[in-house]
């Protein structure tokens, strides 16, 4: 309620005519964030915004571009020896912001590092868990040794932040205060306030391009309307997360420039498909079924075709959203171009259910988050009527995030329909099948989000199978037709749409926007 | 007197335990922090190992007493997603928003108590009529789209103020706040007057009705009677009596303002704690949580303390030993 009363407030400030604003130093740069860095450690906590601020401090042996393909960073190639070694060759004559010099021990302790750092809440562990040994063959050259093949190694590399051999046993509080905080990165560390920002300073003997700006500060500004009058008022010369709703109107400002990109996330419903009878299946007096429809794969089909996903990007998301059929958006590794968004098709939503024994329907109630991803409650609402009209009765839940997720998922299992979102920061699709699609099973670290509990052990097999190949166009065939079984044929899921990412900055500043969510200072450019 | 500030005091260990005995096992039956802050790409051994990391794998009357024996110590935990004491995390922010709180208390009463002993003095008049419809826009105009209505004619449209966020700090006397900054004031100006206009709107009415009601009392005819200036009985005797009502809902406003100024704090994006505990509830960060609720619920407590015993200096009847409560 608050969002919609703001936008309108905005709406009708937008109106009264917008004049200029004061003008920060030239050197000077501002982003207004969405969500805020818990730590400066970029091995505490494995969370988009602590990613973020970790990009601007802590190079990565392997970089990811602004559509997630992999790039050179503290290493300038790697290969493979063989099934079981990665080559990485090291960049030479780098520096850490205290002014030693970066070589192989400091991957090494990196290695050390992340496995130990105390009382993370959610650590990157499984990215150095694949490496048994790490080999130094001279000062530039490393062989890291993996007890299985680890085709995604590099991927995985790409989110390990390299720090200095002296903070091997640093604690987080120290790089938080900023003793610990010597990275490569193209920025310096120059103050942490929890909840509210983090300030930078160029770091001028950087390998790589020289960023254009002297100092930069990530502000947090949690709330949409707030972080959209920061930049018009100039008091910030970027923000992220710019809500669907403010587009058109920022859009005709000659103050402000757009930059867009299709997002790796993907919004889907999730099934309850192991439970015979299932909390929130009903007959349409009310009563439970005793027998789960939504574990016919007929059922499930009848709600992705009863669902029209064009008319949720136009009217929900004024279009900023594109129909989803997979898992990630066409060009990442992986996604199968044989994997279309269900056009709408109520009669054939109609004559599935009729053939799966339901002609005179049922009922659901679908739950989801109201304040998680754009749009999220506006989304669900829309869906109830689409089911209703092809005869699922539906009733739309939305809750907190904070209550949602944890009912929503393992032990407990509360619902019977859920929407969530799915970003993928490996840029591929194996990552997406092994949490969302793969038979949940810990010791192989499967399906730890596949709260549907959907399975199939021919997709297992395959997706077993590409994450132990190297061989990309090999491995990519194997995800193709992983994907095509566990979404095309089985409706493992039901994928709705994926969001846009869209930043806004002044006129005469731009930004190269990321699939990956990410605000980097470094790529942020004045000039048109 | 010595006697009834330690019975309060005993009450307040009360009522601290017993809040933090609900706030606990309310924020456990939510569901399973970590479920909310992993990374969704946590695998399941990933999981188990930051349950571990963090005590919340053992039963939930163990991680209770574990709590209790650290908070008899002085140690009300750690945040979950920050790795800081939740008891630093917290006193950080108290600074930002006792000068919001403050300077949006003193706003209310510096033109709410004026304008409202006014218009209580002069019913009738024009000014009083205007100053009542006006108050009645501060009564119903909800905080958040003022706010919003604010930032854009003074920050957007006129550019005179910064939008969002707090301005440079100075240490003064030992105390170091935005308040002693030009800078820090033009950041203050507006989130302060937001959370004022609700408090003047208050003040307003409440000083109009003790007025109208004192003004017929006897006392007042007596003191005209016996030749005292209007202005003296005004300002001196109905004042004071006046003040009585007042000084309580200052009290509690102050309280309020200070726990619960998250519209406007995340609005202005003002550093302050009311942020920072709907930030913790949404990512169910336990010990931040029960720690703020602690230190709520002991500034309520000193707070109201301190009201009764501005009472017993008001009103000299007012005798503490038999206030209980």
């Amino acid at each position: 309620m608050v969002s919609r009363a703001s936008r309108a407030g905005l709406a009708l400030a937008l109106v009264l005519g917008l004049a200029t604003a004061q003008a920060a130093r030239a050197q000077d740069l501002v982003i207004g964030v969405q969500s805020g860095a818990t730590s400066i450690d970029p091995h505490f906590h494995a969370l988009a915004p602590n990613a973020a601020v970790r990009d601007h401090l802590f190079d990565r042996l392997v970089h990811q571009d602004e559509k997630q393909r992999l790039i050179p960073g503290l290493a300038t190639a790697w290969r493979t020896i063989d099934d079981l070694t990665w080559e990485f060759t090291l960049r030479k004559g780098v520096r850490f912001h205290d002014g030693s010099e970066f070589g192989p021990e400091d991957v090494i302790a990196t290695f050390r590092r992340v496995p130990w750092v105390p009382n993370s809440p959610s650590s990157y562990a499984a990215f150095v868990r694949p490496v048994v040994n790490i080999e130094v063959v001279d000062p530039h050259t490393l062989r890291m040794r993996t007890a299985a093949p680890a085709p995604l190694l590099p991927t995985m590399l790409s989110a390990v932040g390299i720090v200095s051999r002296k903070a091997v046993e640093a604690p987080t509080a120290d790089f938080n205060s900023g003793k610990a905080a010597s990275g490569t990165g193209p920025f310096r560390f120059a103050e942490f306030v929890p909840n509210d920002r983090v300030v930078l300073l160029r770091n001028d003997a950087y390998w790589g391009d020289k960023p254009a700006w002297q100092k930069v500060t990530l502000k947090l500004i949690s709330n949409n309307a707030s972080r959209t009058a920061a930049l018009l008022a100039g008091d910030v010369q970027m923000i992220e997360a710019v809500p669907s709703a403010d587009v058109p109107r920022l859009r005709a400002s000659p103050q402000v420039s757009l930059h867009r990109i299709t997002s790796n996330r993907v919004i889907y419903l999730s099934f309850d498909q192991v439970r015979d009878q299932s909390p929130f299946v009903t007959d349409k007096a009310g009563a439970l079924l005793p027998n789960n429809p939504l574990k016919d794969v007929r059922v499930r089909r009848a709600i992705s075709k009863a669902i029209n996903r064009a008319a949720i990007v136009d009217r929900v998301f004024d279009g900023d959203a594109l129909s989803a059929g997979g898992l990630l958006p066409e060009g990442n590794f992986g996604v199968s171009p044989n994997l279309r968004p269900d056009a709408l098709d109520q009669e054939g939503a109609r004559s599935l259910l009729a053939a799966a024994g339901y002609q005179n329907g049922f009922a659901i109630t679908l739950h989801g988050p109201n304040d998680r991803y754009p749009n999220d409650e506006r989304v669900l609402q829309a869906i109830g009527p689409m089911l209703t009209r092809v005869g699922i009765d539906t009733k739309v839940v939305t809750l907190p995030w904070a209550t949602y997720a944890s009912q929503a998922s393992a032990p407990g299992y509360a619902f019977s329909v859920t929407l969530f979102g799915w970003g993928s920061n490996t840029g591929e699709t194996s990552d997406s099948l092994r949490s969302l699609l793969a038979t949940p099973n810990r010791d192989k670290g499967m399906g730890a989000s596949n709260r549907g509990r959907y399975g199939n052990p021919r997709v297992d097999e395959l997706l077993e199978k590409a994450l132990a190949t190297v061989d990309d166009a090999e491995r990519q065939k194997l995800l193709f037709q992983a994907s095509e079984l566990a979404i095309g044929t089985d409706m493992g899921i039901v994928p709705l749409y994926y969001q846009v990412n869209t930043w806004a900055t002044r006129k005469g500043v731009t930004y190269s926007a990321r699939q990956d969510e990410y605000s980097l200072a470094q790529f942020v450019r004045p000039g048109n | 007197m010595t006697v009834f500030v330690i019975r309060r005091l005993m009450q307040s260990g009360l009522v601290l335990f017993v809040m933090s005995l609900i706030v606990f096992f309310g924020v456990y039956a939510i569901g399973d922090p970590v479920e909310i802050f992993i990374s969704p790409e946590a695998d399941q051994i990933e999981r188990e190992r930051a349950k571990a990391a963090l005590g919340l794998d053992r039963p939930v009357w163990a991680q209770y007493f574990a709590f209790l024996g650290a908070a008899f110590q002085g140690d009300l935990g750690r945040s979950f997603v920050f790795n800081m004491p939740a008891i630093t995390l917290i006193l950080q922010r108290m600074p930002a928003t006792l000068e919001l709180a403050v300077s949006a208390l003193l706003l209310g009463i510096v033109v709410g108590l004026p304008l409202g002993m006014y218009a209580g003095y002069r019913p009738d008049s024009a000014g009083a009529k205007a100053i009542l419809a006006t108050s009645i826009l501060g009564f119903s105009l909800p905080t958040f789209w003022v706010g919003l209505m604010l930032i854009m004619f003074f920050a957007v449209n006129l550019g005179w103020l910064p939008s969002t966020g707090r301005g440079e700090t100075a240490t003064y006397l030992g105390i170091t706040s935005s308040l002693f900054t030009i800078d820090g004031l033009r950041h203050l100006a507006m989130p302060a007057l937001n959370l004022a206009l609700f408090k003047i709107s208050l003040i307003i009415r409440l000083a109009r009705a003790g007025m109208r009601e004192n003004m017929l009392m006897d006392y007042v005819r007596f003191a005209r009677a016996k030749g005292l200036p209007m202005r003296r009985v005004v300002f001196v005797h109905v004042f004071k009596n006046i003040l009585i009502p007042i000084v309580t809902v200052i009290g509690l406003e102050l309280g309020s303002t200070i726990a619960f100024a998250v519209v406007t704090e995340s609005i202005f994006a003002w550093p302050g704690m009311g942020k920072l505990i709907i930030d913790s509830i949404q990512r169910l960060d336990r010990p931040v949580i029960v720690a703020y609720l602690c230190i709520i619920v002991f500034m309520f407590i000193v707070i109201n303390l301190v009201v009764d015993i501005l009472y017993s200096v008001l009103d000299p009847r007012v005798r503490l030993s038999e206030a209980k409560g």
